[in-house]
């Protein structure tokens, strides 16, 4: 018995040592850049202002039950948007376009939630969201397709749409759906639609369905055929042509499975948080899930402890820059450098002299392979 | 509505456009000024074998890093120098941005896409960061502290004209451009005839990268004399499209930047100089955030359409290793 809990924690830390320890370089390069830039803050230069700043984040996210509540909350749409980029590498495709889906997602749920805003909570909570997921799948689908019927890469048709989907929610919110009595364009209340807060203040229903999508996507990959599908189409899209897959068929459901995803993380905030969509609204989580993804290695478990590590950062991030003057945006370059320790793993090898096995993507070398050869052809 | 409304429509805006032509050419090249230089670096490092999706990130932080010398200089030096420093640092900048994009690809041999990625998350971060500690609080970010150097044909926008020139005739009838070339569709033959691949890809992708700086400092410097956190919007990566589109030559990839641009310029154009009759109602009812939303849409277009019929080099994306079977 307890030799078999000890095999499981030493399988868990073999697959874990290099995340964690990128981690904690990451941490340590961005503490010599909160040092470097010290001087910049009101209190001028103070070499321990690392420790202040990353015990207020600390405090931020775990230091109450308000904290904790914040870091679940803000944790749910990273797992929504860490599944749907890491399911998207399982297939070899990068979508970047989470961003996009994610406003689009959040633009729907609150167009259908605040005509829904007086309707019965089930109804109106599953419709509004079901409305985000579509909105998602719809503009996933797009670049899908094109990369397999054309070979256009998702990279920058992904990139291009979210610019695109950005600007022209900004007009639709403008001049169609823009509610009345209101001093800016922004959408309606959403009254029943919002989700059900089931503890404390702010936590909402839509964080037990973010771990509910982790394991349904590992169901999905692990148990089904669809997900064995996916996978050998990331492994080799043209091996798997030749096993009587079609990667048309398979690149396209996978993009619209994550724009599903991503829209869902969408919907999910704006049911749960934000509660009306107005031009500028913040899709730094379309960009936050690049990170997640990578650091949970695109496995649906990994991408559920990356997202409660950076639903951490974020929600302790604004006491940390309260207290200490430390911008937030430190988080992002934190994000930046695990994912450089991540890619060059020989850095955190030759530093901490640990022999951890080498971390791969599956997947994600199909990326950049069909970059070069233009297209998947069907 | 008869019968005759579209093909008249559409004559009468194609007189427009000639009408509009000479006060849209400038503009169009301005616009198109940075997308060139993108599209330039990543010519450079793909046609060495080198895959680089981070363009927009490099831009970013040289255009960041351009501004804020310039930005500190100028009371003591003067305008003029100040900015000459700032593009200086831009470029530099680039060049380093593009070292460390080298090493993650030549020699530690990552996954080319995820070594870009990280160029552009590090890249958002930091100017953030430091436009948040340094610029917010002089209260001059947004407002332009330097004078853009000139509205129209500054000087790095003509530099790019010769630049691609430049570049076209070196790539295809220069020593340089025959290894470039040679390292970037089979490494293995450059290898066995005494071509140093890494230095190379090395050399490549620093100089490419240095371009991307210098587009930069376009966008600060000489554009509109001002950093705002994202301001590159994609840009980076319309760059790479122009490059697709010009089936990775350097006119090729000018002759896509300046379509990208005059889908651009389109939106500017209709404000500035409204068309008269049905035309002018029809595209002065089109809302603004459309014209905006163009070009990008416009990209995947067009993305979709050539990128079927265009050959990368050979060995794109693909790390060298020496001792590997071919």
């Amino acid at each position: 018995m307890i030799a078999a809990v000890r095999a499981r924690l030493a399988s868990w830390w073999r697959v874990a040592t290099l995340p964690v320890l990128a981690i904690v370089l990451a941490l340590a390069i961005a503490a010599v850049i909160i040092v470097a830039s010290s001087a910049f803050t009101g209190t001028g230069f103070f070499p321990l202002l690392p420790i202040y700043a990353y015990g207020n984040l600390f405090a931020g996210a775990f230091g109450s039950d308000i904290a904790l509540n914040n870091t679940l909350v803000a944790a749910a749409p990273l797992m929504l948007g860490g599944l749907a980029i890491g399911l998207g590498f399982k297939a070899g495709l990068f979508n970047i376009g989470v961003a996009g889906q994610f406003l689009a997602g959040a633009f729907a749920a609150a167009v259908v939630g605040s005509s829904l805003a007086t309707a019965p909570v089930p109804v109106a909570v599953a419709v509004s969201l079901v409305a985000g997921g579509l909105a998602g799948a719809a503009l996933g689908a797009i670049p899908g397709f094109l990369k397999a019927r054309t070979g256009a890469h998702e990279v920058v048709t992904t990139i291009m749409l979210n610019n695109a989907t950005a600007l022209l929610l900004a007009w639709a919110v403008t001049d169609l759906a823009r509610a009345p009595g209101f001093t800016f364009p922004r959408t309606g209340d959403i009254g029943t639609s919002a989700l059900p807060v089931l503890l404390g203040r702010n936590l909402h229903l839509g964080v037990p369905l973010a771990f509910a999508a982790v394991f349904l996507i590992r169901w999905l990959l692990d148990r089904t055929t669809l997900g064995f599908e996916i996978r050998a189409v990331g492994a080799n899209p043209n091996a798997a042509r030749y096993a009587g897959i079609s990667p048309l068929r398979i690149v396209t459901l996978t993009m619209s499975l994550s724009g599903l995803l991503g829209g869902l993380a969408g919907a999910v905030q704006m049911l749960g948080v934000i509660g009306f969509y107005a031009s500028g609204i913040s899709a730094s989580v379309g960009f936050d899930s690049i990170a997640v993804a990578l650091l949970g290695r695109s496995d649906p478990i990994g991408i559920l402890f990356a997202a409660l590590l950076f639903g951490a950062f974020r929600a302790g991030a604004p006491l940390m820059q309260i207290t200490t003057q430390v911008p937030i945006e430190i988080i992002d370059i934190i994000q930046a450098l695990i994912i450089l320790f991540l890619a060059a793993e020989l850095i955190v090898r030759r530093v901490f002299r640990v022999r951890a096995r080498p971390l791969e993507i599956e997947g994600a070398t199909t990326v950049t392979r069909t970059w070069a050869e233009g297209s998947v052809r069907t | 509505m008869d019968v005759l409304f579209v093909p008249r429509l559409t004559v009468e805006l194609a007189g427009y456009l000639i009408a509009v032509l000479p006060d849209l050419a400038p503009i169009i090249l301005s616009l198109a000024t940075p997308l060139a230089l993108g599209a330039l670096c990543g010519v450079l490092n793909e046609r060495s074998g080198v895959v680089n999706i981070g363009i927009e990130g490099i831009m970013l932080t040289a255009a960041f890093t351009g501004y804020l010398t310039g930005f500190s200089l100028h009371a003591t030096l003067g305008p003029a120098p100040a900015i000459a420093a700032g593009v200086i640092v831009a470029i530099v900048t680039g060049g380093l941005l593009g070292l460390l994009h080298a090493w993650l690809c030549v020699t530690v041999r990552a996954d080319q896409i995820i070594a870009g990625t990280i160029l552009n998350v590090g890249a958002i971060g930091l100017t953030a960061y430091f436009n948040r500690l340094i610029i917010t609080p002089s209260g001059l970010g947004g407002a332009g502290v330097i004078a853009p150097l000139v509205f129209g044909l500054g000087p790095i926008a003509l530099a790019t004209v010769v630049l691609v020139a430049a570049l076209q005739f070196l790539l295809f009838r220069s020593r340089w451009g025959l290894r470039t070339r040679a390292v970037g569709e089979h490494p293995k033959a450059a290898d066995t005839v005494g071509i140093d691949v890494f230095r190379q890809r090395y050399q490549n992708v620093i100089a490419g990268c240095a371009l991307a700086g210098l587009a930069g400092a376009y966008l600060t410097l000489e554009s509109t004399g001002s950093f705002q956190n994202g301001m590159t919007g994609g840009r980076g990566f319309i760059a790479l499209a122009a490059m697709i589109f010009g089936r990775w030559t350097p006119v090729g990839a000018f002759g896509g930047a300046l379509l990208f641009g005059a889908f651009t310029a389109l939106g500017v154009i209709v404000r500035v100089r409204p068309a008269g009759g049905e035309l002018g109602d029809l595209l002065g009812a089109i809302p603004s955030f459309w014209y905006a939303a163009l070009p990008y849409l416009v990209t995947v277009v067009i993305l979709a359409g050539v990128v079927g019929r265009a050959i990368p080099p050979a060995a794109d994306g693909i790390p060298y290793e020496k001792e590997a079977r071919a």
